[in-house]
């Protein structure tokens, strides 16, 4: 099963290692990791997107837990939550199919952020359905490059 | 008051108690080894890295207190690490210093640079570098404090020499508060409920304690369970100790090497309850053919350990004394009978034991050394069938008198964490009960013994094999003995040939000699009937002594559950 986990850590160096030591040494790829402050400048959050086991997940976050410098791990697989990731697209385009593409990126809700003789710079973001889908129509037009800030989330509601 | 790092590392010591500390210094610990030099600290200079983590491993294991130790950058860092991993995987508290480094060399591949936390992180409950000396006092608080409480072990904290020479306010901090580590110590009140009403409906109960049992000091408790409700108790290696040899509820060890009542009495027990133990593999034989009538409660103060390997129906996560306590208030007093009686019946059937002829066998010098010590020395152990011979035979009366590696099984580890322990506990007698393999690879710290007058004695149960290995080649390798003799080149000739073998019984090393080379006392016994006199007379000796039994170079030890067997499937003898 996908997981996408939360976890506020302590703003200091090797906290990083920790966590990917964790996940590594259980064979576990993780699917995307996003990190940055919160509302407490000492305090980060990562969100970490993986797959596997359930029930090995539930070990590698409980030994997560226990990890010195790590706060909170918060599994979303239960709450009510939203995700967002952000993506840039260099698709190739030439001026014939231009308009297409900037119809596309309208019906998405996305951005062209850069134009080039023979390519765009599409700007995304969505949970991982949108942009998947987006993907799929792009890809006829040759998707030259893509980047991403992998996945963020956030609890609805008062907490 | 402002101090320079390295006085702030010797304020920090004192302030939390510790009196001696285990290493060996380098160029980067040049101004702590200054400071050391005219502190009221006792140093115990080692001649491996190694030796010092094992031996602050062995004042922590045999005293309850944590255990310091200290090394240098590169080389002398990554000869800790066995150690440390050592201590780990048996939850001891131990912190250990490294020197580092200048900051501003830091990844520049610097002479004796490694990157010590980067290469330690698996192996400690946490570590630190410190790069500014402003942190170093909190540093050293939290480590301690972190070493010491929840689920111990060790935690190492890395200096660079800058840090060491720099300069700030030394405050004296009372307390240290860590926001992201609370452990849990009071078990949830409900969950003691559950798991008392589930021990007053069971009719074939079993409690299975383990090091955690230890740790938290909670063997009284363990015991006023036990008796109130009248479960019998089996221990694991880490637990040897904390429950008294004599008792009819004593099961002993279970598990690979476990008695074949221990073992028949998890597989049919309606209810197992664990207490800081982990259902490690050596105990539970095959997961899935394991203890399938049973429930299962598991009192531990880490939520990792639970539900790791098997699933556990009641958990109570917390420390094992406060729960206890607790749990024994809820607790109906029972007497099973029938249960006690079928596993009377199973120990009738198939007792501890071994051929008592006119053999010197390894296991009549065990039961020598624990009849002549009444079982209330310290009893460490190497690794291997010594260990398991031990463990067996030595009926160890108090907890924190057997110390043995036993999650992470290192060869090695006895005799150096005999000595911490003599340093710890100097009034009473500390063996080594050793195997002529492992007894090798620390042997170097006969010099330290010696030097420093630690008195301990070293028993060695020389079978010239590495004979924990050959067992399992003559079991289940078709007795194709690779690479297991001590005594020959592996790699030369032919390995089935007659001379080959006889080759085997030279002395290489010769023990006694290396014993004496180093100014300790050597003692070598062939014979069954020298074997009590030879152990009076050593114990005797206000020195240290090595004493090398020359035992019966094929003995196995049994009972055993193959690896990948179920508990039950338990072979008392060679097929
Ligand atoms: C550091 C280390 N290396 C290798 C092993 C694997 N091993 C386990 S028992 C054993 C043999 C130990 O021989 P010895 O000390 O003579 O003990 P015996 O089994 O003969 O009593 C070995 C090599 C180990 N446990 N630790
Ligand atoms: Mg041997």
């Amino acid at each position: 099963m996908r997981h996408t986990i939360s976890v506020l850590v302590e703003n200091k160096f090797g906290v990083l290692a920790r966590i990917a030591t964790l996940f590594a040494a259980r064979g576990f790829n993780i699917d995307s990791l996003a990190v940055g402050e919160t509302e407490t400048p000492d305090i980060s959050r990562m969100t970490i997107v993986v797959r596997g086991d359930d029930r090995i997940l539930e070990q590698v976050e409980k030994q997560l837990n226990k990890l010195l410098d790590i706060i909170k791990v918060i599994d979303f697989k239960e709450t009510r939550h939203l995700e967002r990731d952000l993506a840039l697209i260099k698709v190739k385009s030439a001026k014939n199919n231009r308009s297409e593409l900037i119809q596309i990126a309208d019906i998405f809700r996305a951005k062209i952020i850069d134009v080039s003789a023979d390519s765009v710079i599409i700007e995304i973001t969505g949970n991982e359905e949108k942009i998947q889908a987006l993907m799929n129509m792009l890809r006829p037009f040759g998707i030259k490059e893509m980047c991403r800030t992998g996945i963020i989330a956030m609890g609805r509601g008062v907490k | 008051m402002i101090k320079s790092g390295a006085e702030i590392f010797i304020e920090c010591l004192l302030m939390e108690k510790v009196d001696t500390i285990f290493g060996i210094p380098g160029g980067v610990l040049l101004p702590i080894f200054d400071k050391i030099y005219d502190s009221p600290l006792r140093f115990i200079l080692t001649r491996h890295e190694q030796g010092a983590a094992h031996m602050a491993d062995g004042y922590a294991r045999s005293t309850g207190k944590v255990g310091v130790c200290i090394a240098t950058s590169g080389p002398g860092a990554t000869n800790l690490v066995t150690g440390l991993a050592t201590a780990h995987m048996d939850s001891i508290p131990v912190v250990a210093f490294t020197g580092q480094v200048a900051t501003n060399l830091i990844g520049n591949d610097a002479f004796q640079e490694a990157d010590t936390t980067g290469i330690t992180r698996p192996v400690t409950k946490h570590n630190y570098l410190v790069k500014d000396v402003r942190e170093l006092e909190q540093t050293i608080r939290e480590a301690f404090y972190i070493a010491a409480t929840g689920r111990p072990g060790p935690v190492l904290i890395d200096i660079p020499v800058d840090v060491a020479r720099a300069k700030c306010e030394f405050k004296k901090l009372d307390k240290v508060e860590i926001r992201s580590y609370k452990p849990t110590y009071n078990g949830h009140p409900g969950q003691i409920k559950k798991a008392a009403q589930l021990i007053n409906e069971s009719n074939q109960p079993v409690l299975y304690i383990g090091g955690g049992v230890i740790a938290s000091d909670a063997s009284k408790e363990v015991i006023e369970l036990s008796e109130k409700a009248n479960i019998p108790v089996t221990t694991t290696l880490l637990a040897m100790g904390a429950y008294p040899p004599g008792s009819k509820l004593n099961l002993e060890m279970l598990g690979m090497h476990g008695t074949y009542h221990a073992n028949k009495a998890m597989q049919n027990a309606d209810l197992i309850v664990a207490v800081g133990s982990r259902f490690d593999d050596r105990c539970t034989g095959r997961l899935d053919a394991f203890a399938k009538k049973a429930k299962i409660i598991h009192i531990d103060i880490d939520p990792t350990s639970i539900s790791k390997n098997v699933v556990v129906n009641v958990p109570v996560v917390g420390d094992a004394k406060n729960i206890l306590k607790e749990l024994i208030k809820h607790v109906k007093e029972n007497t099973h009978k029938d249960w006690l009686k079928t596993i009377e019946e199973w120990k009738k059937s198939k007792p501890l034991t071994y051929k008592n002829d006119d053999k010197l066998r390894p296991q009549y010098v065990v039961e020598a050394i624990s009849e002549l010590t009444k079982g209330e020395a310290i009893v460490v152990t190497e690794v291997g069938q010594n260990q398991m011979w031990a463990a067996q035979f030595y009926k160890v009366k108090n907890p924190r008198h057997f110390l043995s590696s036993g999650g992470l099984g290192t060869m090695g580890y006895g005799f150096p964490a005999a000595i911490g322990a003599k340093i710890a506990n100097p009034d009473k007698t500390v063996i080594d009960i050793a195997g002529d393999g492992s007894i090798q690879m620390n042997i170097q710290e006969l010099a330290t013994a010696v030097l420093n007058k630690i008195n301990v004695k070293i028993v060695i149960l020389n079978n010239y094999y590495l004979g924990m290995v050959r067992q399992w080649q003559e079991m289940f390798y078709g007795k194709r003995y690779s690479a297991v003799c001590l005594n020959e080149n592996a790699s030369s000739g032919d390995k089935h040939s007659k001379s080959k073998q006889k080759k085997c019984m030279d002395y290489v090393p010769d023990f006694v000699k290396v014993a004496e080379a180093y100014g300790a006392v050597g003692i070598r016994v062939t014979n069954k009937k020298d074997v009590k006199t030879s152990l009076k007379k050593a114990f005797e000796i206000d020195k240290p002594v090595v004493m090398e039994f020359v035992v019966e170079p094929e003995e196995n030890v049994f009972p055993m559950v193959p690896a990948g067997a179920a508990l039950d499937e338990i072979l008392t003898h060679l097929a």
